[in-house]
């Protein structure tokens, strides 16, 4: 069937903030989606409230509205856009719930808007937990005993008819957000309350417990004639019980035999079927290890993080094929982009095997639980592929990025084999670490299994990698022992640990006897056509598909890595547009990249894609066939600049900012004497390496001294202290991991943060514009809320700002973008830190100018200078917009994590509120990030002593705003001291009832909670903090934020103006 | 121990010996299933080829003896990139070197197999050789390679004498054996297969098989839905089976190439003159069209594998399927006086199956039996008993 022609006009819904469960993946698919409706013909209005994203680019869609995802902001659009139709399943759980919001109340249908691709009654069938399970029933699909239960007491009354353990799952949630396994009354009740809270529609499945079958995946894709395919299947390592999100997925699945997989597959294909999905679609079945018994997990009526693996598994582009299904063509009549010889009614088939790997934040939470849950906690993945799985496994290992190259990086050879059964039974991020050091104590794989569940066939994977360093450590290093360390993926670097042979003679051994990686070709169909795609991964022995291309001019961008906290998707943003803005100018472009969530390893992106670890040995390898001219690595963050050196050593030029400029903004002695020629302040403070001398800076500074070490982002590590004993602390803690470069012990100034990105050619400089932060020094920049143009601070300073930035770029000697961060106290105006890069605000402050800063930066690189690029150096004027970026936490997800801010950053994604009105467009920046005040207009105040002169002005504005103001004992004395009118509540530690007792009662709008200095020890402080969060309450530790915030709901209004940024 | 693939162009792959000890030639072929080796081991239509498997990991699930699809492995030899060490399943009974040596098929492992199908696609199926002999003579070996054919292989893949089965009792008739709710250990026990149950829309037809090297789900597919099937060896006269007066004949799949097999396309015009329904897959499609006038071709590379396309032209739908074959029907030489195209292959455009003028004939290029591959086309059988029960629309 061809494309429906009423089709002219679609609104596409984002995903809104990144949050754990709901990440990159939807930038990757809604880019994806909007440029395959373009390629028809289709005008694209998009909505979403994220900046970061490449799908908000002008070059994206034709309308773009980066405005609060609210139902009554899309009812605005919708009225304003007047699109015939809109696309809800792209934007993950977050679109589909707004896209069915809107069918429900009628408005869509009142203003003849069409839902496109799957049917609102089918995402209700495969959403609604009741609905989905009688649909089952009916078809005669098996699903887990199971009641949908809107009350603790039906669902207690329920289990005891079952038997515990249970599963809950509340219903229309986004990573499985409130779920869990309850093993008793107590942990059903606690689970079951919050799991009410958290759905949309108040429901949560008690389901009979599966733990420990097989969990495997099936992505589907259906048409709207009923053409179905499977494009791929993948299994989970870990078995039933662990969220897919946080599970190592192997894809296709390894275990199972093809009566199983096609069982399985028939399955997948009557459900998607009986459901009439158009479009892309992902089943979950759990598969009893020791029979053909199987039951339905669940169904995801739309592109999810598992279809993006599957994507970038196989090369079939998913969510691109699912916008032109949408569009009403059938699979039949979609070309394969990749072979251009095969349709996309077409299964893939795979001639290498995939491992992805979670990314979990457990170093930015270090008081959270490892344990891992139903309840998702990765901020991104790795995925890495191989024709063997040991390689496929040490490739995504390396990826990480987390200190780990093999499965010897966590040690736990001290435990005893009693231990490490007790240690076996702990399902955690550490569990394969732990399965190792078991196999090398000698533990059979049937114990190992009983254990862990785990499937034997990967417990002999991973005693085959364990018995390649026995045999490495036990030597000699004979070539053929080299060829098989290498077949299963071991780095040179881990050979040269486990043998003492230095590194350089192992990479000359391999040299000397032709042991060097070669790249083999993702096809989508095993070698069965000729494709023309050059979508490479490595294997060592065979056959080399990658060809040294020559001709044009070669780049090499190195991508950015997993999805962490404090690197995430703007770094992808800038990548991809570094990326376009090279081939533009004629280029070659090669991205090397491990994250298939991303837009940059999408095939099409550029030339070349190098799906491969971002490590030393495997961009060598690459650029020992490539050869380029140059590599970038401003745009990938600290993973790309992290590799400056050694692409330096194999002889790669670095293209702009020179290594050892880069070096002198972050080496302490060769920075302060940059300052000083350049007569630029900055706080004072002194490098240290020892606990000691740290002390001994601090006491000679004076408290309160910041401490970090250098060469992070996002402030890994830094923290202010304000006495000998928390230097200590500190200092402890950041040498947990090995340092190779000095710490930072700095004077800690209280002022505004100001922060500005800017592009230097050498010798002019751009200043897009100034932003300013809302929390004064001490909160991490990335968890601030940001404001442009900055609001509070006048013209000299601006100038000086200005200044200072010219003076420090040229000194520098930056070619491509910088990023400065300011404190200004009065007049005077301090450098915090620069960082000769790419940064977190890019895409920001790129879309809210009109300024696309990291296109000019790769201009600038490549030789042009600003001038010629038709700009007039210097600060650009100010856009009539006020733009303000504020950060969105996943503090939920993550039990027992601190979520009080401080020099650390914690958030995971933003948003954006625009406006021509400062004040709407904070109001809208709060809407977006899920504050939609007033509900019950209760407040709870409790302030360390510091903060209480200042409580008082906010107390009096919350309570002229009508609200009820409850405070713990000292925060209620000043406030009623001062006339302001507050209920005192006892603490959580006094008799009941306490401010705990008030939280869990549900009727409170908002915790505004500040840590005494430094860390907050007081268990007090965390547990209010924490109830707050994970009850769903609003929970603000900053007082800056908190009067952000009562001036944004002053200004409230029920119709907000619009903003089309692509007009910018 | 050292092994050698080397290919009549002189190619030669270096690889470790598996299986049994003995020097082969062959034609190589590739197959793209991802799962289900032993269902291809055990397929006859690999009489007279070695098969390269292009998945890298074999033998994971190590071997399922229920899941044979014959009473022994086929192929002269087995090429595979790595073979797992344990074999990880609840119904394995051995690994699968365990079963390459005891049904004696040589093999070699280790080789870059994708870059073997690279050249295999390229250069179109190739004869090869698998030995271990380090000291082999290129010049000796390669015309040897040049001349080797698969011959008749049919008359090797085929029943010596006929027998029949009866028809199954459905495990349970409201849905999958495999419900959770209902799931039935015993039965489970007693079958060892997750039998998709079909509704018994078969009960009382008696079906005659003419196997031409038969995987073992085609009469399995049809008892399960209650018919009663006769397997009949492939050198059976005509006579002999309409004489037994089946509801309809079933042509099975096979090895070779079509055009070996004069003596039985014969008998099968045979059966095309009488009016008894007819249903035929893979190789029995292709001597129904040779036995009626139409011609068929080698191909490249055949199609192997479980991911194929295939659009069924009466509906317009588009079903995944299972194939295995190296010869195809040759659409332009058809009469549609006699028959008319009824599937197409969606990727080349070759032809996957015909629909026979005014007789009750169909017939399909691919494998509606699956095993291994996509169960997508099993309603094929189900259409075959509608038009053995007088309930065909198109007759």
């Amino acid at each position: 069937m061809p494309k429906n022609p009423n089709v002219k006009r679609v609104m596409v819904i984002g995903s809104g903030p990144i949050v754990i469960g709901q990440a990159a993946e939807f930038d990757y698919a809604g880019t994806q989606a909007c440029r395959s409706l373009k390629e028809e013909g289709v005008e694209v209005i998009l909505v979403n409230s994220n900046p970061a994203t490449i799908m908000t680019d002008k070059d994206i869609a034709d309308k773009v509205y980066v405005e609060p995802l609210t139902v009554r902001v899309l009812e605005q659009i919708i009225e304003k856009e007047k699109p015939d139709s809109i696309l809800p399943t792209l934007g993950g759980q977050a679109g589909l719930n707004l896209g069915m919001e809107l069918e429900e109340s009628g408005f869509l249908k009142a203003h003849n808007v069409t839902l496109l691709g799957t049917t609102a009654q089918t995402i209700r069938n495969a959403e609604g937990r009741q609905e989905f399970k009688d649909l089952m029933e009916h078809i005669g699909e098996p699903c887990a005993a199971s009641l949908v239960v809107e009350s603790v007491e039906d669902g207690v009354a329920f289990t005891n008819t079952i038997g515990y353990p249970v599963v809950l799952r509340p219903a229309y949630t986004l990573g499985g957000s409130g779920g869990g396994i309850a093993h008793n009354q107590a942990e059903l009740e606690e689970i079951l309350e919050n799991g009410l809270r958290l759905s949309r529609v108040g429901q949560v499945l008690v389901e009979r417990c599966i733990a420990g079958w097989k969990e495997i995946e099936y992505e589907v894709m259906r048409d709207s004639m009923g053409n179905c395919i499977t494009v791929c299947n993948m299994e989970n390592i870990d078995p039933v019980g662990v969220h897919t999100g946080d599970s190592i997925v192997v894809a296709p699945s390894q275990t199972l035999s093809d009566k199983e997989y096609q069982m399985l597959r028939t399955s997948a294909l009557k459900i998607i079927n009986e459901l009439q999905i158009t479009g892309g679609c992902n089943v979950q079945f759990a598969l009893h290890p020791t029979s053909f018994e199987y039951c339905v997990i669940e169904v995801n009526p739309r592109v999810s993080r598992s279809s993006a693996l599957a994507s970038k598994a196989t090369g079939y582009p998913i969510a691109k094929v699912a916008a032109k299904i949408a569009l009403g063509f059938t699979l039949d009549e979609i070309k394969n982009a990749i072979t251009h010889k095969t349709y996309a009614s077409f299964e893939p088939t795979l001639d290498y095997c995939v491992v992805k790997i979670p990314r979990l934040p457990f170093d930015k939470f270090i008081t959270a639980k490892r344990t891992l849950t139903t309840q998702m906690k990765a901020t991104g993945e790795v995925m890495s592929i191989c024709n063997n799985f040991e390689g496929a496994l040490m490739k995504a290992i390396r990826s990480l990025e987390q200190h780990v190259d093999c499965l010897l990086s966590y040690d736990f050879s001290a435990l005893s084999v009693d231990e490490l059964k007790e240690r076996l039974k702990k399902v955690d991020d550490q569990r394969i670490y732990v399965i190792a050091e078991a196999i090398r104590k000698g533990m059979d794989y049937d114990t190992i299994h009983e254990l862990t569940q785990i499937d034997v066939w990967f417990i002999d994977k991973i005693a085959i990698l364990v018995e390649m360093e026995q045999a490495l450590k036990e030597g000699p290093l004979t070539v053929e022992l080299l060829r098989e360390a290498k077949r299963i993926e071991f780095p040179d670097n881990v050979i040269s640990r486990l043998t003492g042979v230095p590194e350089e003679e192992i990479k000359k051994l391999r040299y000397d006897n032709g042991i060097v990686a070669v790249y083999k070709m993702v096809d989508t169909c095993a070698a069965e056509f000729a494709a023309s795609t050059p979508y490479y991964y490595s294997v060592f022995g065979g056959e080399c598909e990658a060809r040294r291309t020559e001709g044009r001019k070669k780049v090499l961008v190195l991508g950015s890595g997993p999805i962490r906290i404090g690197q995430g998707i703007e770094f992808d943003y800038c990548s991809v547009h570094a990326t376009w803005a090279f081939s533009k100018a004629g280029y070659e472009t090669i991205i090397i990249n491990n994250n298939p969530e991303t837009v940059s390893t999408d095939f099409d992106i550029a030339d070349k894609l190098y799906f491969e670890p971002l490590t030393p040995e495997d961009v060598e390898s690459i650029v020992n066939i490539e050869h380029p001219d140059g590599a970038v690595v401003q745009f990938g963050g600290q993973t790309a600049i992290k590799l400056t050196e050694s692409l330096m050593k194999m002889g790669v030029p670095i293209l702009g900012t020179k290594a050892e400029d880069v070096d002198a903004a972050e080496d302490r002695e060769l920075f302060d004497r940059i300052l000083e020629q350049t007569k630029i302040p900055r706080a004072a403070g002194g490098t240290v390496y020892t606990a000691e001398e740290a002390k001994e800076v601090a006491n000679r500074l004076g408290y309160p001294v910041l401490v970090r070490p250098s060469y992070v982002l996002g402030g890994q590590g830094m923290q202010i202290a304000i006495s000998d004993a928390e230097i200590e602390e500190f200092m402890e803690i950041i040498n947990r991991i090995a340092q190779d470069h000095p710490i930072l012990v700095d004077k800690y100034l209280m002022g505004k943060e100001v922060e500005v990105d800017a592009v230097c050619d050498g010798t002019d400089i751009l200043i897009p514009g100034i932003m300013e932060h809302i929390e004064r020094t001490g909160v991490h920049s990335g968890d601030s809320i940001s404001v442009y143009p900055a609001p509070t601070i006048g013209d000299a300073v601006k100038e000086k700002i200005a200044d200072y930035t010219a003076r420090l770029a040229r000194a520098l000697h930056v070619k491509g973008l910088i990023n400065i961060q300011f404190i200004a106290i009065g007049e005077e105006v301090y450098v915090i830190e620069v960082n000769p890069r790419s940064s977190r605000t890019v895409p920001y402050i790129s879309k809210v100018t009109g300024i696309p800063i990291v296109d000019l930066a790769t201009e600038v690189i490549i030789g042009r200078t600003i001038r010629e690029l038709g700009y007039i150096p210097g600060l650009q004027p100010e856009a009539e917009y006020y733009a303000v970026k504020i950060p969105v936490f996943s503090f939920e997800k993550i039990r027992g994590a601190e979520i009080s801010l401080g020099p650390e950053m914690k958030s995971t994604g933003e948003c954006l509120g625009i406006a021509k009105d400062f004040n709407e467009a904070l109001y809208k920046a709060f809407l977006g990030a899920g504050v939609n005040l007033p509900k019950h207009k209760n407040i709870i105040i409790t302030v360390k002593d510091a903060d209480k002169h200042e409580v008082i002005e906010i107390g009096r504005r919350f309570e002229k705003l009508g609200y009820t103001i409850y405070a713990t004992k000292s925060t209620a004395a000043a406030l009623n001291e001062a006339g302001v009118k507050a209920r005192k509540v006892n603490k959580i530690s006094q008799e009941s009832p306490t401010v705990m007792d008030l939280i869990l009662g549900h009727k409170i709008d908002l915790v505004i909670d500040t840590p005494t200095q430094g860390r907050d020890k007081s268990r007090d402080g965390f547990l209010i903090r924490r109830i707050a969060i994970e009850t769903g309450v609003n929970c603000i530790t900053a007082m800056d934020t908190a009067k952000a915030l009562v001036t944004s709901l002053e200004n409230a209004s029920k119709r907000l103006t619009l903003v089309d940024v692509a007009q910018l | 121990m050292k092994a050698f693939l080397i290919l009549e162009d002189g190619t030669v792959f270096e690889g470790t010996h598996i299986g049994a000890s003995k020097e082969i030639i062959s034609e190589i072929v590739f197959n793209t299933s991802m799962a289900g080796y032993l269902e291809i081991l055990t397929d006859p239509s690999y009489a007279g080829q070695a098969v390269c498997m292009t998945y890298p990991l074999i033998g994971n699930y190590g071997i399922c003896r229920d899941d044979m699809e014959s009473f022994k492995s086929w192929p002269d030899g087995f090429i595979v990139r790595e073979l797992s060490r344990v074999s990880s399943n609840f119904r394995s009974d051995m690994t699968i070197q365990q079963f390459l040596d005891e049904n004696g098929v040589p093999g070699i492992a280790g080789i870059d197999t994708r870059a073997l199908t690279r050249i295999l696609r390229e250069k179109g199926t190739m004869n090869g050789m698998i030995t271990t002999n380090e000291d082999y003579c290129l010049e000796d070996i390669l015309p040897r390679l040049m001349k080797y054919t698969t011959g008749k292989v049919v008359e090797k893949a085929t029943c010596p004498t006929k027998y029949t089965i009866a028809p199954t009792i459905a495990l349970e008739q409201n849905g999958p054996l495999s419900g959770a709710a209902r799931f039935d250990r015993a039965a489970y026990e007693r079958e060892k297969r997750p039998a998709l149950v079909k509704s018994l829309n078969g009960i009382g037809l008696k079906v005659a098989l003419l196997d031409l090297g038969a995987k073992s789900n085609i009469s399995r597919s049809l008892s399960e839905r209650g018919c009663e099937v006769t397997v009949y060896s492939a050198l059976t006269p005509a006579s002999e089976i309409i004489a037994d007066a089946p509801d309809g004949i079933m042509l099975s799949n096979g090895p070779g190439d079509p055009k070996e097999c004069a003596s039985v396309i014969a008998e099968i015009k045979k059966l095309y003159d009488t009016e008894i329904p007819i249903f035929a897959i893979c190789l029995g499609h292709q001597l129904m069209a040779l036995a009626t006038g139409a011609d068929t071709y080698k191909m490249k590379y055949g199609h192997r594998g479980g991911n194929h396309p295939v659009k069924d032209l009466s509906t317009g739908r588009v079903y995944i399927s299972s194939q295995n074959h190296g010869y195809v029907v040759d659409t332009d030489k058809l009469d549609p006086s006699v028959a008319v195209p009824a599937f197409v292959n969606v990727n080349d455009g070759t032809n996957e199956g015909l629909s026979y003028t005014g007789k009750n004939i169909f017939t399909v290029q691919f494998h509606p039996e699956a095993c291994s591959g996509p169960q997508d086309s099993g309603y094929l059988f189900d259409r075959f008993i509608d038009m053995m029960k007088g309930e065909n629309e198109n007759a």
